[in-house]
């Protein structure tokens, strides 16, 4: 298995948002990929945008300055 | 076959639409459910398609954009969502059965339902949108453009009567997305409601609804989603709420690639030529003994659905299509048109009518074929 790691995760409540949140990150090139949901946040299903977490600020920013829709924004081990 | 039926399908889609269609059969996998490349893919096609027909039709978030299968589910969906039992509608004699029998639905269990006249055009009288107004009303559910006689309804009229007195405004625009501009936004709709296979050039089994922001439809389905498996009801937030199930992705990628043709070729340019094929299959018939024609033909200025329809004397209208199809290969609907009080208004509820409909793909030759088709068809009487 991959060695794990503290990771920023942001979490939606909708695809349709997760998808936002990646098609902003491309265009504007903030760091990250989406992932599946880690349990340890949220036991089900669906996407999450996972980056490293020193980026925290720069995402509280950048989601707040273009309008993205999140559930929760997280440090965690994943 | 010449194919003048494009108000119940368009039959010829531009090649990119097919191209788009093909692509994501062979490619994508299930929207929204894992992270591999094919789910992803298919979550990126669909975000793809919200944002382009947000932008189509003046909506400003992606997330208005709801899909459905047709605009019979997405009037469903916004009908039975937002009025309640003891809640009064307005609506016209123009509609489809799509508006008519969700209301019928509901006036079962308490809904009242008031209809605004109709005058000897087929146009709704505007005036009675207002004097029909109660205390309780609280929707006007209103087509953009009758399929029957293609009469264009003028939305933004009854869109700012709706405002004035606090009415959400529903509206049917089977007959006119894609070809007329329309803006949410700008005009005042609470929802409207679209189809992809008519005037937008996209496949089958897709829609949609474009809803206000902020509005809450109380869902019609509820299932699987790709996010909160262990919650016991559907997602409040949109797009997400209206949206059960597995998206046909395929489908949407059609779509998506439709309005991209439009928007690529221009709205105007493919009205422009629908409009002209009208007329000149208008003023090649209006004169045709027994020929009569249903809807509004007075203003050539003010646009109308691209659709001329007729009875020629008592002849049984099933029997025009079927001489038109069998011996001249043109392919028209007969009959009755899914309009019931569109065809008490205007008398032919008996005969039906031939509804002959043009598309972009049509031809000034197809238009005149039919014409001499009809001319012949009088001649030997």
């Amino acid at each position: 298995m991959r060695k794990r790691e503290l990771r920023l995760v942001i979490t939606f409540n909708t695809t349709a948002d997760a998808m936002a949140m990646e098609a902003a990150c491309k265009k504007e090139e903030m760091p990250g990929r989406l992932i599946p949901v880690p349990s340890v946040i949220s036991a089900g299903c669906g996407l999450a945008w996972s980056t490293d977490e020193s980026f925290r600020g720069d995402f509280e920013v950048f989601t707040e300055r273009n309008g993205l829709s999140f559930s929760d924004m997280v440090s965690c081990v994943v | 076959m010449i194919y003048l039926d494009n108000a119940a399908t368009t039959r010829k889609k531009p090649q990119c639409v097919i191209d788009a269609v093909v692509q994501a059969m062979t490619s994508l996998g299930n929207a929204g459910r894992g992270v591999h490349e094919a789910s992803l893919g298919a979550a990126r096609t669909v975000f793809a398609a919200r944002q382009h027909l947000a932008e189509f039709f003046g909506a400003k978030e992606a997330n208005q954009v709801v899909f459905t299968m047709n605009s019979t589910e997405s009037l469903n969906i916004a009908i039975k969502g937002l009025i309640e039992p003891g809640d009064h509608v307005i609506t016209t004699r123009l509609e489809h059965n799509s508006v008519l029998r969700p209301l019928y639905q509901l006036e079962e269990k308490g809904t009242e339902i008031s209809f605004a006249g109709c005058d000897e055009f087929g146009n709704p009288v505007y005036e009675d949108f207002e004097k029909l107004i109660r205390s309780n009303t609280k929707a006007i559910v209103c087509t953009h453009g009758s399929n029957l006689t293609g009469n264009r309804v003028d939305i933004e009229k009854v869109a700012g009567i709706a405002k004035k007195n606090g009415l959400l405004f529903i509206v049917d625009a089977s007959q006119t997305g894609g070809v007329f501009p329309i803006d949410v936004t700008k005009t005042g709709i609470d929802v409207l409601c679209f189809t992809g296979h008519k005037s937008m050039l996209g496949p089958q089994g897709t829609g949609g609804m474009i809803v206000r922001k902020g509005l809450e439809i109380r869902p019609l389905l509820s299932g699987g989603t790709g996010v909160h498996t262990y919650s016991k009801t559907q997602p409040e937030e949109m797009p997400t709420r209206l949206e059960a199930g597995t998206l046909n992705g395929h489908g949407i990628s059609g779509l998506c690639a439709a309005a991209e043709y439009i928007t690529k070729t221009g709205m105007d340019v493919i009205r422009a030529k629908e409009q002209k094929l009208m007329w000149r299959f208008f003023d090649g018939v209006k004169e045709l003994d027994g020929v009569r024609i249903y809807g509004d033909f007075r203003d050539r200025n003010f646009e109308r659905c691209p659709i001329v329809t007729i009875n020629i004397g008592d002849y049984d209208s099933s029997e025009v299509s079927s001489e038109l199809f069998e011996d001249y290969n043109i392919a028209t609907r007969p009959g009755a048109h899914c309009a019931p009080l569109m065809h008490e208004a205007l008398g032919t509820v008996k005969q039906g009518a031939v509804r002959f409909s043009f598309s972009y793909s049509n031809t000034e030759e197809e238009v005149d074929a039919a014409v001499s088709a009809l001319k012949k068809m009088i001649e030997e009487g």
